[in-house]
């Protein structure tokens, strides 16, 4: 999953427990056995994810489904 | 290669042509064409001038070599007594096999009696280019050489492997002389075998008519090398040759709606058919096809194909070890409804067919988890303590009936399921009880048949504890289930009971109106049930529309088989296709068909609806619930029933609603189609308050939070309010964040 999410998007969310601004960060993504790194905008403090709404419901969801179809 | 013609491709269509005949321009000049007997045009117009286009497509071709590929020489020799057509097709394939051929003519030339046809009929030159064709192949030709017919061939015998003697019906003799006695062999007629083992015989020699057929000729020419071809390598001769020759087609072509034509007229009778004409009267063939089931199916018509290409992309797509599925969303999207074995002529069902690779996609663990989860999940609420009953009559402790109004009517009309058992245990002695559960069809259909099992087990369990009482069902799905799975069980529709019992006495009847009637695809056999149906709509005093399609031959409204879950945009066209069947408002006496009309904008009633007076023809059907609603419905219904019926002190469901959510309906229907419940919605607030784990948007001061309870991660951006939350958004993924691999 080589997309980058747009990150414009991204600088409008802050994390609401660290109160810090998201950066572009490596995270594990697993489906059906596979796992994958993908560069996701997180809280630098916790490690919590911003994955937009375009990205779970566009490219997420086709993975998903050529992962299922495998 | 007639399409090809139709559509001006000649080049085309000479090499299709070409492909399946040895002697293409002959053929083409001297067919008897017995083919033109039972065309199908002739139906609604004349048969198609198949020879003339035969012709036209060599004609408006550029010739091209056809080039065969090269085939390993096999080291087994055959004699073909006879250079007529029979012998030299015969003569042609077993040399393309790669045998050694040697043809023995009584005459200095290749023909046979072709030479008696006049040259307008039959161009020499014609003759000569096909023939030239031969020369390319390992076929020896021995002219002049008459063998003596009346002695069998014993010395080829002894030279040759296999014989096949296609001498025609008069034989030249020593000299070349026609003989003056008619000839006839007698032949196998499906291997062409003589009574002596290694000889075959064909052509007009073994006709049992005056008749001459040159394709007949050619047909035995090719037939008997295939038999030839199996005797040299030991295999059985008779099998598999069902379909060799001229045989009666199992495929159906209905000729409904083709305009009647007749042939097209040749204007110069000399060159045949010009290419306009040609094109013209190639356009006139009704390329025979049988496309019955998917004239009246969206999904058989939405993949482009039909069955038989379905079936065995089907096969294929069960058989990968390695690589992806593509086809398990086809097989995912049948309604299995059967509507396709009903207009079959072969009486295929897809569903079944569907139905079994489900089951076998289950088994190999190959499922999509998508496909089907959402129902499954729904099926298991259904049965959860939250939601199930099983009670005898109130005062009573045992029921000779039991009434099941299944998941989707508690789920959509609670308030009429709690009628109908009111009415229920007015009319009918012996006590009726009721139990409040899901008859377990989404397993059925999603082909979890472990998962369906337990189902139906618990049911059963249940059921003979109750005494096994007769079971009253509303819903033609439940029905179906348990008429398949449950066969001691004696089932009767509701629609039956309210036949034959009386209508109950409310206020106000529904008065004039037109309603077209959708029968359910699972209550397609059930004649009983959809003749009661019709008789309460007529005692209610409303006329009836009948649906083109209705009754045996009725529609899925999308839900069957679970469609909507694996093909939300399939199902959609499905449901387009049956409301747009008619003007007049539509009748459904199951749940969710009523649902799925009424969510795609067609005035649809409830038949409950209508036999409590609830609402009349007309007036502005209520927005179905969705997916939590029908949820929180279910156990209300229960709730509900057991304090009023059974006097147990049951909670108000309130615990349902710990935090007031505000969910315009905007937001409440993006939900339903992306399948996230407000329960799921509930889940993330509640994590993301306990926890803190949540984004803060700078502008708007909205949160976003996710919370992964199972297999889906949902995402809720919502704000807080004074008296609760407000949902601003909802959307989800199944694909995990491994969150704390790297911190």
């Amino acid at each position: 999953m080589s997309q980058r999410v747009d990150i414009s998007e991204a600088s409008e969310w802050t994390c609401s427990k660290c109160c810090k601004a998201l950066e572009a960060g490596s995270v594990e993504v697993a489906y059906m056995g596979s796992k994958y790194p993908v560069e996701l905008p997180r809280c630098p403090a916790c490690g919590i994810v911003f994955i937009p709404e375009q990205l779970a419901l566009g490219k997420m969801a086709q993975i998903e489904q050529l992962l299922e179809d495998k | 290669m007639i399409a090809a013609i139709s559509k001006g491709d000649f080049q085309a269509a000479s090499e299709t042509f070409r492909r399946t005949v040895p002697f293409p321009g002959i053929i083409s000049r001297v067919c008897d064409h017995p083919c033109e007997s039972v065309c199908k045009r002739r139906e609604v117009g004349d048969p198609i001038a198949i020879r003339a286009l035969e012709r036209s497509a060599l004609a408006y071709a550029v010739p091209k070599e056809i080039r065969s590929p090269s085939i390993p020489k096999k080291d087994r020799r055959i004699a073909v007594i006879g250079a007529g057509l029979s012998g030299l097709t015969a003569a042609h394939d077993l040399a393309r096999k790669g045998y050694s051929v040697t043809v023995f003519e009584a005459m200095d030339k290749l023909g046979g009696s072709l030479w008696h046809l006049p040259e307008d009929a039959l161009p020499r030159s014609v003759m000569s280019d096909d023939f030239d064709a031969l020369k390319r192949l390992s076929i020896e030709v021995r002219f002049g050489a008459p063998i003596d017919m009346s002695q069998p061939p014993h010395d080829l015998q002894q030279d040759f492997d296999a014989v096949y003697v296609a001498t025609g019906r008069t034989p030249r003799q020593s000299g070349g002389e026609e003989a003056s006695q008619p000839y006839f062999i007698e032949v196998d007629a499906a291997t062409f075998e003589t009574g002596r083992p290694g000889v075959f015989a064909g052509g007009s020699a073994v006709y049992r008519t005056e008749h001459h057929s040159p394709i007949t000729s050619m047909s035995h020419g090719r037939r008997a090398a295939i038999s030839i071809d199996r005797f040299l390598q030991k295999v059985s001769l008779r099998a598999s040759r069902e379909n060799e020759g001229s045989y009666e087609t199992r495929l159906f072509t209905s000729t409904e709606g083709a305009q009647s034509m007749p042939r097209v007229p040749m204007t110069d009778l000399a060159r045949g058919y010009s290419s306009d004409e040609s094109q013209q009267e190639a356009a006139r063939c009704l390329q025979c096809e049988c496309m019955e089931c998917v004239k009246v199916c969206e999904y058989l018509a939405h993949y482009k194909g039909y069955p038989k290409k379905y079936v065995r992309q089907i096969y294929n797509n069960l058989s990968i070890v390695m690589g992806q599925r593509h086809g398990n969303k086809f097989i995912n999207s049948c309604s299995l409804c059967g509507l396709c074995k009903e207009v079959c002529p072969e009486s295929l069902h897809m569903g079944e067919v569907c139905t079994a690779a489900r089951k076998i996609m289950v088994d190999q663990g190959k499922m999509p988890p998508s496909a089907h989860e959402f129902a499954l999940r729904d099926m298991d609420f259904s049965n959860s303590d939250a939601a199930t009953l099983a009670c005898h009559e109130p005062g009573m402790t045992s029921s000779d009936y039991l009434f099941f109004p299944g998941c989707q009517l508690s789920g959509t009309f609670p308030g009429h399921a709690k009628r109908a058992y009111e009415y229920l245990r007015n009319r009918l002695e012996g006590g009726v009880g009721l139990m409040l559960r899901c008859c377990g069809a989404p397993a059925d259909w999603a082909g979890r048949v472990e998962t369906f099992s337990q189902v139906l087990g618990s049911f059963r369990a249940q059921w003979r504890y109750m005494g096994s009482p007769s079971l009253i069902l509303a819903c033609s799905s439940c029905y179906a289930v348990f008429k398949s799975h449950l066969p001691e069980a004696r089932l009767v529709s509701l629609w039956e009971i309210f036949d034959q019992r009386g209508l109950p006495q409310v206020d106000p009847m529904p008065g004039q109106g037109l309603l077209a009637i959708h029968d359910p695809c699972t209550s397609r056999h059930e004649e009983g049930m959809q003749e009661s149906v019709r008789n309460i709509v007529k005692k209610l005093g409303l006329e009836i529309a009948e649906l083109p399609l209705s009754r045996d031959k009725t529609e899925c409204c999308g839900f069957g088989g679970l469609m909507y879950f694996a093909n939300r945009e399939l199902a959609e066209k499905v449901i387009e296709r049956r409301i747009h069947g008619t003007t007049a408002e539509l009748l459904a006496y199951c749940a969710v068909c009523c649902c799925h009309f009424g969510s795609m904008g067609k005035p649809t009633r409830h038949l409950l609806e209508l036999i409590f007076g609830e609402a009349t023809v007309g007036n502005a059907p209520a927005r179905p619930p969705d997916y939590s609603e029908r949820r929180e419905n279910r156990v209300r219904l229960k709730n509900a029933l057991l304090r009023e019926l059974w006097s147990d002190q049951v909670s108000e469901p309130t615990e349902l609603n710990p935090m007031t959510l505000n969910i315009s309906d905007e937001i409440r229907e993006l939900m339903a189609r992306r399948m996230i419940l407000v329960e799921d919605v509930r889940h993330v607030i509640q994590w993301a308050e306990s926890t803190g784990a949540k984004l803060l948007h700078k502008k708007t001061g909205r949160f976003l939070a996710h919370f992964r309870p199972g297999t889906v991660t949902y995402w809720v951006e919502y704000s807080a309010d004074e008296d609760g939350f407000t949902v601003h958004n909802a959307y989800s993924h199944r694909m995990e964040i491994l969150e704390d691999s790297k911190t």
